[in-house]
């Protein structure tokens, strides 16, 4: 214990030391970014290449609602010149106490360090009026599962680009560049995306939360119903009857789910309506061969079409 | 107007010129059917309008974090101005109305931007019922055993403040009340105020972040019961370099020396210290292991010569797999804990068992708990404890104990609880209880730290 407490005093000495020590590099540099949720650190990736080291906290198959604010994240975060979020209180059951015991003050909220993306994107479902939790866990500030776009991952991309061009000016012109052609694979894309998802549009379809309504507007999707009562509210057997006759009513017959729900109740309704339950990966890393920002896309619209064939 | 609407009023203008501008080319491009550029244009014009959307909105973030004297005045002239945003683009007409009213905060502020610079505000409601018997420890049929205020927000650029008050059956509590300073140099982290010390586990907890009604044999004890060590003091935390995966953190604290029936300040000298160092590893994604050894010291009440040493060691194993997390889990958790006081001789001797050899007035005392909490389902938490502790005035004398627990979750914002405690105490006197507890959640309480 003494020994142990002595050797981390010098540890902790030698670290003062190389902070005070250490010149500040001018130059370009290799800033060191964590994300949220690995969308994020994709399309920083895209954006940063290899002159930014980007890591995400959250696996992209766990619920980003309910991550555990877990003492590893701290080792990521302490460094960290730039801590990049969703935001929209999505993050807001874990994150703050990690800021907090970070003791990084470069990434505190409203520091320069501290990037909330949805102010890049376009957020839909904001709530009007006044907000009770009789609606369940509704998010005052609007759908935070906004980067299921698209076009908000382009608005994303671009506002991390002049982030990362403002914290190390240096390397402005490469991120920009890395930025127009990521925008240009992104159009290319969506293009194919788009004639895929093509003979698909106006098609109704029911999600288990409510994670789905940008990917829903992108696409020409009509969400009619969700499988929870209400967001973060498990499924109910009235509830579930409900939608059941309503499916049947409208004629639908996919049911959207994240891969961290249990499928139970979505299979039984599948069941009862002749439909299907279709996995959807809501970010990168949901698998492990998405291993980026257009991988995510091709895995989900390519299960999507094919549970549109198979329920015709 | 304000220097926001202003902006707020120009950006929309701009946009509007733009779009009007926009509108006015298609018919000579339109001729030469560039479609993909015209594609291009519009595109452009769209992520413009989602960025001013943002900038609003980061706008409006930033003049609910700065005092106005004018936030009371009717916002007129903006609304006005957006009108016509809303002609030329008329699929984003109700999202721009929906984000006049987006200052709505969790915690229910509501609109008002007069309550915008209020702190997030909760209150956490625990009711108990009891029944059973037990003669030592009675508690009421029915208690509104506490209602928890917390008020949380950021202070300045450089720090937060956090305060918990309590309203419990018999009076009003702070039960903490500190401010964080969270932007110091190498990355250390800084508390002030009143706070639960950072000894072991247990005592960090609010009530109702416990997985049980009750806390163990061994707090109550040993370690001051529900209030715990809690006192006025300070605290520096500082994460320390390890290797492997591992996350080392010490934390150093100094109280003012007055705890419960742990620690009494006879004069301004009479501090009390605490020591944590916590070490963490995960063991896979699903799994980790987190351990921590404690050290605290103090007066205690017999005096200012009469010490109180207390020491802890701590282990907890989580097991969440991470594809489904909210629907399993698994924490086993123990803490042992050591307590060394020196007392006046004659009051060892006072009980029913007087020692064969009294060590003069040197109390020995040690306890522990180790529980088992597993989640079943989104909503169903099962879980057990087993309870056992000597008494901190006379270590030879030993209580024991056990409790099963069934935990469900209606919403995440509220929680019913059902416990069964056996407790024998060392009198001779075995207590039959069981427990259900309600707790529920208003407004935005801040999350705790792991």
């Amino acid at each position: 214990m003494i020994l142990a407490s002595k050797s981390s005093f010098f540890a902790l000495a030698t670290c003062l030391c190389v902070v005070l020590v250490a010149p500040p590099s001018a130059t370009a540099k290799t800033l060191r970014v964590i994300t949220t949720l690995t969308d994020l650190a994709a399309l920083t990736h895209e954006v940063g290449g290899d002159k930014v080291d980007v890591e995400a906290l959250a696996k992209g198959y766990q619920d980003p609602h309910f991550v555990d604010p877990k003492p590893s994240f701290l080792l990521k975060l302490r460094h960290a010149d730039l801590l990049i979020s969703v935001g929209l209180d999505l993050e807001i059951g874990w994150l703050p106490p990690l800021i907090t015991q970070s003791g990084n003050g470069n990434i505190q909220p409203a520091s320069q360090g501290f990037l909330d993306a949805s102010q890049f994107a376009e957020i839909l479902e904001i709530p009007q009026g006044a907000v009770t939790r009789a609606e369940g866990d509704v998010h005052p500030l609007g759908n935070p599962h906004y980067w299921l776009d698209p076009d908000n991952a382009r608005r994303i991309a671009k506002g991390i680009a002049t982030k990362l061009a403002d914290m190390d000016p240096a390397d402005r012109a490469y991120f920009q560049q890395r930025e127009q052609d990521f925008e240009k694979r992104l159009a290319e894309a969506d293009k194919k995306w788009q004639a895929q998802m093509a003979p698909y549009r106006g098609r109704k379809i029911v999600t288990y939360h409510r994670s789905w309504p940008n990917f829903a507007k992108h696409f020409g999707l009509d969400v009619i119903g969700y499988i929870e009562p209400r967001p973060g509210i498990p499924p109910t057997p009235s509830h579930t009857i409900e939608l059941v006759n309503l499916m049947k009513r409208e004629n639908t017959k996919i049911e959207l789910i994240e891969p961290y729900f249990d499928a139970k109740t979505p299979e039984s309704i599948a069941s009862m309506t002749g439909g299907k339950v279709v996995v959807m990966m809501p970010s990168v890393g949901g698998k492990p061969e998405i291993t980026d920002y257009f991988k995510l896309f091709d895995y989900d619209i390519e299960i999507l079409t094919q549970a549109f064939q198979q329920t015709r | 107007m304000r220097p926001s609407q202003m902006l707020f009023a120009f950006m929309v203008v701009l946009t509007c010129a733009a779009a009007a501008q926009q509108t006015a080319n298609v018919p000579a491009t339109g001729s030469n059917t560039d479609v993909s550029a015209l594609e291009q244009k519009i595109r452009d014009l769209e992520d413009r309008l989602v960025m001013l959307e943002g900038q609003v909105r980061q706008l409006k973030a930033q003049k609910t974090s700065m005092p106005s004297e004018d936030t009371a005045s009717p916002p007129t002239p903006s609304s006005t101005a957006v009108t016509p945003a809303q002609v030329t683009m008329p699929q984003e007409a109700g999202r721009s109305t929906a984000s006049a009213g987006d200052n709505v905060r969790l915690g229910g502020a509501g609109g008002a931007a007069a309550k915008a610079l209020n702190p997030d505000i909760s209150v956490i409601g625990d009711f108990i019922a009891g029944a059973g018997h037990n003669p030592l420890n009675p508690t009421p049929a029915f208690q509104m055993h506490e209602s928890e205020v917390g008020l949380q927000a950021i202070v300045d650029p450089y720090a937060r403040a956090d305060f918990f008050i309590s309203f419990g059956e018999t009076g009003v509590n702070v039960e903490e009340g500190f401010i964080t300073f969270t932007a110091l140099p190498s990355g250390f982290v800084a508390k002030a105020g009143k706070m639960r010390a950072a000894f072991g586990k247990v005592n960090t907890f609010h009530n109702h972040v416990m997985p049980w009604v009750d806390r163990p044999l061994v707090s109550q004890n040993l370690v001051g019961g529900e209030d715990g060590i809690n006192d006025a003091g300070f605290s520096v935390e500082h994460i320390i370099p390890a290797p492997g995966k591992w996350f080392l953190d010490f934390t150093g604290q100094a109280f003012r020396g007055d705890s419960a029936d742990v620690y009494t300040s006879s004069n301004k000298n009479d501090l009390s210290v605490v020591g944590h160092l916590r070490g963490y590893r995960d063991l896979t994604d699903d799994s980790n292991l987190d351990l921590g050894v404690s050290y605290s010291r103090g007066h205690n009440l017999f005096g200012g010569d009469f010490i109180t040493n207390l020491y802890g060691v701590d282990a907890t194993y989580r097991w969440k797999p991470l594809r489904r997390s909210i629907y399993k889990s698994f924490v086993a958790r123990s803490e042992f804990i050591w307590r060394q006081q020196n007392q006046p001789s004659l009051l060892t001797c006072q009980s029913i068992t007087c020692p064969v050899d009294p060590a003069a007035g040197f109390q020995r005392a040690f306890g522990f708990y180790a529980s088992g909490d597993f989640q079943f389902a989104r909503r169903w938490f099962v879980g057990g404890r087993v309870d056992r502790s000597d008494r901190a005035f006379n270590s030879h004398l030993n209580d024991k104990g056990g409790s099963v627990v069934l935990t469900y979750w209606p919403s995440e914002f509220a929680q019913i609880r059902g416990q069964y405690r056996f407790t024998r105490y060392a009198d001779r006197i075995n207590a039959h209880e069981a427990f259900i507890q309600l707790q529920f959640a208003l407004g935005a309480h801040g999350a705790h730290p792991f």
